[in-house]
């Protein structure tokens, strides 16, 4: 009972509450035939959102105003420049990746770059240096598609005991980001520096380089998140990322992370993500059309962020 | 310099960018100094121009609405389908649509749920019944909204007079009528006007009502210039509208806005894009040197709110 009253104070519970009920009214309608699929196509999609929605966490975290918008150019920059290096070769595989995180961090450094040196609020920076992003990757993708390198296709694509590889990556990135948030200085950083910047350097903390590994955390997990991405999809589109702006901001609200910043938590992240997911999947297998499916996907939102809500204090 | 008050410092820069860009466009191709030319030129801003000072409002009480775009999409398909064939419907879905923005007013304020979470649920319900509304691009812009839209009233073109118009309405509304100095005041410290016997929650569902309001305007100025509708057709407004109040010296928090400003921003950003056309800039790098436009514009700003403080501590 004691467990039970604990885990419903903690404020990821809602989305996984709100992510069973989904797969249970998808599951008793289809009559059980689909769960392994769904399961699995659940965790699986929901992997990518999930890494770079724990970028997202940090940057929010970090106080009213910090979001980073420029997630879905980053990731179709590291997808494009990625699969061409690697150019379907399986020797170059480390060399992909090398070029994936070096442009994480070069985005990430420019990104921190604007908000510092120029003072703009990051919302507008993020914004900006993503549309100088994105035309690069228009220029340097030029409508060519490359398949990725037979092995990462496989990999990506394949699962390990049942479970798919890419949910694997992702619940690494998630503990590591957890022992960063909840175990290391790092974290509490993170969170001082959101609820009062001005408290927190004078407590000592230094806000600028907490500020700026944050950005370029967020940026090369976006990069590795473009990466697999493509490697999942077969190739890289110039769109593929387009989604991810949007979605990166909600699986970190949803999952009880305070959008004023100042308090995050990981596991809300992966209750969101597959809720998400699985409410889209669900509406899929009631038939419901395009418009349907956007309309009750909105409403859905909105209704758990509201029963997650508490009362106006003042 | 007395003349030269903050508030008149803060409008300096956007209107300098604008002269700037306006005799730049005017440099490269001399046949826009012209009654045809200027029309052309701005044609397109003035839903823009609507749609950020809708977005203003909201930020004016700390909000951000990210639903802006997917709205406007909503607006002109309503305005192409059922305010064409049967007006008064038409004319009530979207007086529904101000009650809907007023009703997400009071429960952001009341549930005190953050504004972008709710307005990010929110634009996939617009965008939903907008799909649903015109599931392929067609309607017909009613003929008055067209008439008006192309009307050229003598010496100064349509565009500029619209701009001139919202400018003036906005400004009187927001920074010379009582209404004006409320919803700013939330925006500063909303405690103090709870204090002093306002009601916030009251303030909040006007400023949203008005931002619907003007949303609405957005979505049907914009269909008597494209004469038909698609459920995609505003997308990009969301972060326009955003990128044009600061670009006009807007900031996210403290109630301090102006719309005079917004409006000018809103031109800049329409006139950035013709200016990238007529400079022959290879379609890959449009988008990325719109961005470094929105930097550049930033940075000055930055330099002369440098002058700003340094002549407060004089």
């Amino acid at each position: 009972m004691n467990l039970v009253v604990r885990l419903l104070a903690k404020p990821w519970i809602w989305a996984f509450v709100a992510a069973f009920g989904v797969w249970l009214a998808t599951i008793l309608f289809t009559g059980g035939a689909s769960t392994l699929g769904l399961s699995q196509a659940a965790l699986t999609f929901a992997a990518f959102s999930i890494i770079v929605g724990l970028g997202q966490m940090f940057v929010i975290t970090l106080g009213p105003g910090n979001v980073d918008l420029s997630i879905p150019a980053t990731m179709t920059l590291a997808g494009t420049v990625a699969l061409k290096v690697m150019d379907t070769n399986n020797d170059l595989i480390v060399a992909g990746i090398a070029a994936t995180l070096a442009i994480g961090i070069a985005i990430g450094i420019a990104n921190y770059g604007l908000i510092k040196l120029l003072r703009i609020p990051p919302i507008i920076a993020t914004l900006s240096s993503s549309f100088i992003v994105q035309s690069t990757a228009i220029w340097y993708n030029r409508g060519i598609r490359i398949k990725p390198p037979a092995y990462l296709a496989e990999f990506s694509t394949a699962s390990t005991l049942g479970i798919p590889n890419v949910a694997i990556v992702a619940l690494v990135i998630s503990i590591v980001a957890w022992v960063l948030l909840e175990k290391g200085i790092y974290g509490r950083w993170v969170s001082a520096i959101g609820q009062n910047m001005r408290a927190a350097r004078l407590a000592g903390v230094p806000v600028d380089g907490v500020r700026f590994a944050t950005y370029v955390f967020c940026a090369v997990l976006a990069a590795l998140c473009g990466f697999l991405l493509s490697c999942f999809s077969g190739g890289a589109a110039l769109n593929m990322g387009a989604e991810y702006l949007l979605t990166s901001i909600a699986v970190v609200i949803i999952g009880g992370t305070a959008v004023a910043g100042g308090f995050a938590n990981v596991p809300g992240i992966w209750g969101a993500s597959l809720f998400l997911f699985l409410v889209v999947s669900m509406l899929n297998t009631y038939g419901a059309s395009a418009g349907v499916r956007l309309l009750l996907t909105g409403l859905i939102i909105i209704a758990v962020i509201i029963a997650a809500s508490r009362k106006q204090t003042v | 310099m007395k003349w030269l008050t903050a508030e008149r410092l803060r409008l300096l820069v956007p209107a300098l960018s604008l002269v700037v860009l306006l005799a730049a466009v005017f440099y490269l191709q001399p046949r826009t100094m012209s009654y045809t030319g200027l029309n052309l030129l701005f044609n397109l801003a003035v839903p823009i121009a609507l749609a950020t000072i809708a977005q203003m409002l909201i930020m004016t009480v700390n909000d951000l609405d990210l639903s802006m775009g997917t709205f406007v999409s909503f607006v002109a398909c309503v305005t192409a389908t059922f305010l064409q064939t049967d007006p008064l419907t038409g004319a009530l879905i979207l007086v529904g649509c101000i009650a809907v923005y007023a009703g997400l007013g009071v429960i952001i304020h009341l549930r005190n749920l953050p504004s972008i979470v709710v307005t990010l649920g929110m634009s996939f319900v617009w965008s939903g019944l907008a799909v649903l509304l015109l599931p392929a691009p067609g309607g017909v812009a009613p003929d008055w909204i067209r008439w008006l839209m192309t009307s050229k009233p003598p010496l100064v073109p349509m565009a500029i007079v619209a701009s001139v118009l919202i400018a003036v309405i906005a400004h009187f509304l927001v920074m010379r009528s009582a209404f004006g100095v409320v919803i700013r005041g939330v925006g500063g410290n909303e405690r103090s006007v709870a204090r002093a016997g306002w009601s916030v929650v009251r303030a909040r569902a006007a400023t949203y009502a008005l931002a619907g309001f003007f949303a609405v305007l957005s979505g049907i100025c914009l269909v008597g210039l494209t004469t038909s509708a698609d459920a995609n057709i505003a997308l990009r407004y969301t972060l326009l509208s955003i990128a044009g109040v600061i670009l006009g010296g807007g900031e996210f928090v403290g109630g301090r806005v102006s719309p005079i400003g917004a409006v000018i921003g809103a031109l800049t950003l329409t006139l950035a894009a013709s200016f990238l056309s007529f400079l022959k800039i290879p379609p890959d790098w449009q988008i990325g040197a719109q961005g470094a436009i929105l930097i550049i514009v930033l940075a000055l700003r930055l330099i002369l709110n440098r002058r700003e403080s340094v002549e407060k501590a004089k």
